[in-house]
């Protein structure tokens, strides 16, 4: 038998939760077939949480039909999505062509995977030579916005290697938010894997002891908020204690789902709350950073 | 005899002729420990200045290894190894700062125009008292006494503490500016 999990027509973040919630009723032993077939539009946390579980999957692999909209599709191609998704998925349908140096302006990382110390060098190496121009000139941030950019890439992407134990991937893209923040341009990081998670990685930390109410929504508020690291080491955590401390610099929003729960640094501009649990189970962690455009108070 | 090695220019352009950023705690653990390898056969006291002029990004997982354990070491171990940081813009210092911060250690910083300030956590007392013996070059405590005030034991732990946290090198009874040993 087979469950079909349909993949809504505007995939980010938020809309990612009806596709694990459907995913989370499926059986283990059932075939199942991701239908992006009506899906319209998919942020880079849309399409890297789709790779992330395609690897939740891998040892049984999903069907994967994608987007029937020529543009939705060649953009997918575009962003990389389908390099990964053919090692991941059963694709069923028309797999759009990759046309050689075709790019999107848009997508300043495509989506690359990270496993090991090395991918986070190659991820820095590539956005530091595209987004200066989109961080600066349209996103009005100061000329020193482009290293701590790339130093808030490279610790998000360090917690793939250090803690996941599983590859994870990485995409950044701009683009024009609509719905909020009255159309301006938001500039969009996604890192997700399904690997260990926050919760279980801290459980591995020698001596820890955990309280009566350790659950991935407490794992996640020592790691975010207290800077909480697996490692005794004391320099350790200092990663996204930097991260969380360059989004509020930049008046950005940090969110950080693991297992049934997902914390988040919520800016003015944005009415989500700071803590969700009870969500669909789900491996790994996945983290989105949406750095807006700045504009000059008047 | 102090011995002057500038590990912008040794270690770092060698170590890292892969990468021109300072990324990841392997990279930083691979230059901490071509830095400790250097040091270990120098006689005492030391000085080494850190040099981040050919360094692209440094985040702060890499700082952390680079300058933060690296200090700690020396600091913990009482051993006499000074250390200067040079060549570091404003987003290097900031990684510098946040791990500096997190140990309760401090590091002496030369600015592109030359000038010298400590980074890190010291009160503003001893700050006070770390300057005065920076705009000297050297001094003994009673020499700065008119300048800082207070009561004579209170500059001599100040400054004690500085040499301590290898902000300044203690040479009999006076204090010595890291600077003046380059």
């Amino acid at each position: 038998m087979s469950t079909v999990i349909t993949v809504p027509p505007s995939l980010d973040d938020n809309t990612f939760e009806q596709v694990l919630e459907q995913f989370t009723h499926a059986s283990d032993h059932e075939k199942l077939l991701i239908d992006a077939r009506h899906t319209r539009w998919a942020s880079p946390y849309g399409l890297t949480a789709l790779l992330a579980l395609g690897h939740a999957r891998a040892e049984d692999p999903a069907g994967f039909t994608g987007p029937e909209a020529e543009d939705t599709a060649s953009y997918w191609q575009r962003a990389g999505f389908y390099r990964y998704a053919e090692e991941l998925f059963e694709l069923h349908g028309t797999i759009p062509r990759a046309r050689p140096g075709a790019s999107d302006s848009n997508v300043l990382l495509e989506i690359t995977p990270v496993e090991k110390s090395d991918d986070v060098h190659a991820v820095v190496e590539r956005i530091q030579t595209k987004s200066q121009n989109i961080l600066v000139h349209e996103l009005n941030l100061d000329p020193q916005a482009t290293m701590r950019f790339a130093m808030t890439l490279s610790e998000v992407c360090q917690n793939i290697v250090e803690h996941a134990g599983a590859r994870g991937w990485v995409a950044v893209q701009t683009y024009r938010w609509r719905q909020r923040l009255l159309g301006r341009r938001v500039v969009v990081i996604a890192v997700c894997d399904a690997g260990i998670g926050f919760r279980k990685s801290l459980e591995t930390a020698q001596g820890r002891r955990l309280s009566d109410r350790w659950d991935d929504a407490m794992a996640l508020e020592d790691a975010v908020i207290r800077g909480v690291s697996r490692f005794r080491d004391p320099g350790r955590g200092q990663g996204l204690a930097g991260v969380r401390r360059y989004v509020g610099k930049w008046d950005g929003k940090l969110s950080v789902r693991s297992g049934t729960a997902r914390i988040a640094i919520v800016p003015s501009w944005d009415d989500d709350v700071p803590l969700t649990e009870n969500l669909p189970s789900f491996p790994g962690a996945q983290v989105q950073i949406t750095i807006p455009e700045r504009v000059e108070a008047r | 005899m102090i011995q002057h090695m500038d590990v912008g220019a040794v270690v770092l352009r060698n170590l890292c002729g892969l990468y021109s950023n300072l990324v990841t705690r392997p990279t930083g653990k691979a230059v901490r420990h071509a830095i400790e390898e250097r040091l270990a056969d120098r006689p005492a006291p030391s000085l080494t200045i850190i040099d981040f002029s050919e360094v692209g990004l440094l985040d702060f997982s890499c700082a952390d290894e680079v300058v933060g354990k690296l200090l700690l070491h020396y600091v913990d171990v009482r051993a006499e190894a000074y250390f200067l940081v040079r060549g570091a813009d404003d987003h290097h210092l900031e990684a510098i700062e946040q791990v500096l911060e997190r140990y309760g250690l401090a590091l002496v910083v030369i600015d592109a125009n030359g000038g010298a300030r400590i980074v890190g956590p010291v009160d503003d007392d001893s700050r006070r008292a770390w300057h005065e013996v920076q705009t000297r070059g050297r001094a003994a405590p009673d020499e700065l006494l008119h300048q800082v005030g207070g009561p004579r034991e209170k500059l001599v732990a100040q400054l004690d503490s500085l040499s301590t946290r290898r902000l300044l090198l203690r040479a009999d009874d006076e204090y010595v500016a890291l600077h003046t040993m380059m």
